[in-house]
C-alpha cells in the first residue's frame, strides 16, 4: 500500500506567510495553478456566454457592444492570462528542475517575483474589465484601439506587465538548464519536455520584449499623439500589424511548444516504450521556435500589405509545417508496438493527435494565399485557432496536469469520472468547433454578433457543444479537488515513468533530492531498464 | 554545472587598454563629424552606421567584456540583433513595395484551359473502356458554370 511521506513541499513549513514568501519551484508552480486556473475559469465564462448569445441569430441577452467586449475579454484574458503561462508557469516550474536532477531553479527570488508581476498584470487586466470593458478584440489593431473610448490603456499595459512575468520565467530556465543539469545530464540525454521548454523559453526572451514595444507604442499614440500608425500624421497602421504579428506569432508557438513537450512525456510514458526519433524531436523544437520568427506577415495578408510581402510569408509559412510534421509523425511511430495504457493522460495524448493534426493541417489552407483571401476573417479561421489552441495546447496542458498531478499532491484522482470527463471534453469540443470549419468555408465571419438565418442551425449546434464542453469541465473541477482530500495515495511512481521527478516522493520533498542524482541511463530506456516500481503492482 | 564556468572569474585588463579604445572611440567620433560634410549622396547613411556599428562593437568588446566571456554571450548578444535584423529587413519587403502589383507574365496559368468541353470522342472512349454504353449527350461537361 503506498503511503504518503510525513513531511514534503507542501507540509514543511506552514502559514500564508510561508506560501507569499516562498522560492521553491514547487510551492511556486502551486501558486501559479490556482491563480492561472482561477482566469481559465473566467475567460471559460465568457465563452460560454459567448456561446448561448449566438443561440440565435438575433439579439438574445446581450447588446451589440456587450456582445464586441465579451469576446475581447474572453480572447484577453485566454491568451495573456491562462494560455501563455499556463504550462510553463505550472507545470514547468513544477517538474522541470526535478526532470534534470537540479535542487530549484537558477533564480529563484527572480522566479517568485515573476509570480508576483502576473498578479500585478492581472489586477489591470482586471480593472479594465470593470471600468467598462475593451472592444477591440485581443490584437488591439490600430486605428481602431487608438480612437475607441473603451478600457484599452489599462488592458495593454496590463499585457505589458505580464509580458515581463513571461520573459522571467523564461530566462530563469534558459539559465537552470544550461547551469544546473545534474552530472552526466548530457543535452541529448534531457528528458524532451525539457527541450521544449528551453525552446518556448528562447522565444520568450526574445519575442516578448517587442511585444513591450508595440503596447507600449499604442499607449503613447492613445495619451499623446505621437502618429507613428496615424496616417495624418506620416504613420502606418498595418506597420502596427506588423509590430504585432512579429510578437503575436512566435507566441502562439510559447503556447502550442510547450503541449508538445508534454506529449513526448506522456506518449513515451503510457506505452511503455521508447521516444521514436528523439533527436528528430529536440531539434524540430527549435526548428519550430526558429521558423516561427519569419512567418508573422501570415496574419496580414489582406490588410494591405505588399503583394511581394504577402508571397514571400506565405513561402516561409509551410516551412513550419515540417517540424510540427516530423514530430505528430515520431509521436505516431512510439505508439506502435508500445504496451499502452489506456489511462487519462494517454486518451489527453490521443486525443491531441487527432485535434492537433486537424488544427495544423487546416493552417496549411490557410497559409496559402489564394485560399486565406476566402476564408479570411470566417469562423474557419475560428475553428482553426481553437483546434490548434484548445485542440493542441489545452488538451495537452490538462493531460499534462493529469499526468502530474500524482505528484504535485500525493494523491490520485478518480480514473472512471476523469475518463468520462475527457470524452465529454473532447466530443464536446468537436461538436463546438467542427460546425465552425463547416460555417466559415460557407462565409459565416467572425466577431458578427447578429447572423444570417441560414447559419442558424451551425451555431446552435455549436452552443450545444460547448454545454458538454462545460459540463466535462465541471466534473474536472469536481475530481480534482475531491482527490485532495480522499484521493488515493499515489505512490512515487504510479505510470512506471523514468525521468528524475518519478524517482523522488510523492509529494516531492523540500529540496527534491537528498544527493544529486546521477543519470546511467537516458530518460526514455524503457527496452534497458525494467520500472520496478508500480509498473509491476499494477 | 556540467558546463564550464570560468566566467565567474574577473578579467583584468591593462589600463592603458581601455584608454587606448577610448582614443579610438573619441577619434572615431571626429571621423564621424567631419564625414558629414562631405556628401556621398545615398552613401551618406551608410557610412554614418557603419562608424557607428564599429563603436559599439568596440564598446561590447572591451568595455563590457564580451571578448574575454564564454563565447554562449556572444552568441546570445549577436541572436538578438539577429533578429532585429529579421524584423526591419522583413517589414521593408512591405514598406518599400506596398501597392505594387505584379502582373503574371508567363503563360502557364493565363493559357491554361481550366474549363472545357469534354469531347465527344473522348466521353465515348472512358465508357467503352468502363464497358458503359452511354448516350454522350447526357455526360458532356457543362463549362458554362
Amino acid at each position: 500500500m503506498n503511503k504518503i511521506p510525513d513531511t514534503h513541499y507542501l507540509n514543511c513549513k506552514k502559514g500564508i506567510k510561508s506560501w507569499l514568501t516562498t522560492v521553491d519551484h514547487k510551492r511556486i508552480g502551486i501558486l501559479y495553478l490556482f491563480s492561472i486556473m482561477f482566469f481559465f475559469f473566467v475567460g471559460g465564462m465568457f465563452a460560454v456566454l459567448l456561446r448561448l448569445e449566438l443561440l440565435t441569430p438575433n439579439e438574445l441577452y446581450i447588446s451589440s457592444d456587450t456582445y464586441n467586449q465579451f469576446f475581447t475579454l474572453h480572447g484577453a484574458i485566454m491568451i495573456f492570462l491562462f494560455i501563455i503561462p499556463a504550462i510553463p508557469a505550472i507545470l514547468g516550474n513544477f517538474v522541470l528542475p526535478i526532470m534534470i536532477g537540479a535542487k530549484d531553479v537558477a533564480f529563484p527570488r527572480l522566479n517568485l517575483a515573476s509570480w508576483y508581476i502576473y498578479i500585478v498584470g492581472a489586477l489591470f487586466a482586471v480593472f479594465s474589465l470593470v471600468s467598462g470593458g475593451v472592444d477591440t478584440g485581443w490584437t488591439f489593431y490600430t486605428p481602431y484601439s487608438t480612437t475607441t473610448t473603451t478600457s484599452v490603456i489599462s488592458i495593454t499595459l496590463g499585457a505589458f506587465i505580464l509580458g515581463f512575468s513571461s520573459i522571467f520565467t523564461g530566462l530563469n530556465f534558459i539559465v537552470t538548464v544550461h547551469k544546473l543539469r545534474s552530472p552526466g545530464m548530457t543535452w541529448f540525454k534531457m528528458p524532451l519536455f525539457v527541450w521544449g521548454m528551453y525552446a518556448t523559453a528562447l522565444i520568450q526572451v526574445l519575442a516578448t520584449p517587442v511585444l513591450g514595444i508595440t503596447l507600449a507604442l499604442l499607449i503613447m499614440e492613445r495619451l499623446i499623439g505621437i502618429g507613428i500608425f496615424d496616417p495624418a500624421m506620416g504613420g502606418d497602421p498595418v506597420l502596427f500589424q506588423h509590430f504585432f504579428w512579429f510578437y503575436s506569432h512566435p507566441a502562439v508557438y510559447i503556447m502550442i511548444l510547450p503541449g508538445m513537450a508534454i506529449i513526448s512525456e506522456m506518449i513515451t510514458a503510457h506505452s511503455h516504450k521508447k521516444i521514436f526519433g528523439y533527436k528528430a524531436i529536440a531539434y524540430s523544437s527549435l526548428g519550430i521556435a526558429f521558423a516561427s520568427f519569419i512567418v508573422w506577415g501570415h496574419h496580414m495578408f489582406t490588410s494591405g500589405q505588399s503583394e511581394l510581402a504577402a508571397m514571400i510569408f506565405s513561402f516561409l509559412t509551410f516551412f513550419v509545417a515540417i517540424p510540427s510534421g516530423i514530430k505528430v509523425f515520431n509521436w505516431v511511430a512510439t505508439l506502435y508496438k508500445g504496451s499502452i495504457a489506456f489511462t487519462t493522460p494517454m486518451l489527453y495524448t490521443l486525443a491531441f493527435l487527432f485535434l492537433f493534426s486537424i488544427g495544423g493541417l487546416t493552417g496549411i489552407f490557410l497559409g496559402a494565399l489564394s485560399v486565406d483571401i476566402h476564408l479570411h476573417d470566417t469562423y474557419f479561421i475560428v475553428a482553426h485557432f481553437h483546434y490548434v489552441m484548445v485542440g493542441g495546447t489545452v488538451i495537452a496542458f490538462l493531460g499534462g496536469l493529469h499526468h502530474w498531478w500524482p505528484k504535485m499532491w500525493g494523491r490520485m484522482y478518480n480514473e472512471t469520472l476523469a475518463k468520462i470527463s475527457c470524452g465529454l471534453i473532447f466530443v464536446g469540443f468537436n461538436m463546438t468547433f467542427f460546425t465552425q470549419f463547416i460555417m466559415g468555408a460557407n462565409g459565416m465571419p467572425r466577431r458578427y454578433h447578429l447572423y444570417d438565418e441560414m447559419y442558424r442551425p451551425f451555431h446552435a449546434f455549436s452552443t450545444y457543444g460547448s454545454m458538454v464542453m462545460a459540463v466535462g469541465f465541471f466534473l474536472m473541477a469536481y475530481y480534482l479537488i475531491r482527490s485532495l482530500y480522499n484521493g488515493k495515495p499515489a505512490g512515487n511512481n504510479p505510470w512506471g515513468a523514468l525521468t528524475y521527478e518519478w524517482a523522488v516522493s510523492s509529494p516531492p520533498p523540500e529540496h527534491n533530492f537528498d544527493d544529486i542524482p546521477i543519470t546511467d541511463h537516458g530518460p526514455y530506456d524503457y527496452d534497458k531498464v525494467v520500472a520496478k516500481s508500480t509498473l509491476t503492482e499494477n | 554545472m556540467t558546463q564550464n564556468t570560468h566566467t565567474n572569474e574577473p578579467h583584468i585588463l591593462p589600463l592603458s587598454l581601455y584608454l587606448g579604445i577610448g582614443a579610438i572611440l573619441i577619434g572615431l567620433t571626429v571621423v564621424t563629424v567631419y564625414v558629414s560634410f562631405i556628401h556621398f549622396g545615398a552613401f551618406n547613411l551608410l557610412i554614418a552606421m557603419l562608424i557607428a556599428t564599429v563603436k559599439a562593437s568596440l564598446v561590447a568588446m572591451y568595455f563590457m567584456h564580451l571578448k574575454y566571456d564564454n563565447k554562449l554571450y556572444m552568441v546570445f548578444f549577436l541572436s538578438a540583433l539577429f533578429f532585429l535584423a529579421t524584423f526591419i529587413v522583413i517589414t521593408m519587403f512591405d514598406t518599400l513595395r506596398r501597392g505594387d502589383i505584379y502582373e503574371i507574365k508567363s503563360g502557364a496559368i493565363r493559357d491554361a484551359v481550366i474549363y472545357d468541353k469534354l469531347s465527344v470522342d473522348t466521353v465515348q472512349g472512358i465508357a467503352d473502356s468502363l464497358s458503359v454504353s452511354t448516350d454522350t449527350t447526357d455526360v458532356v461537361i457543362d463549362s458554362s458554370k
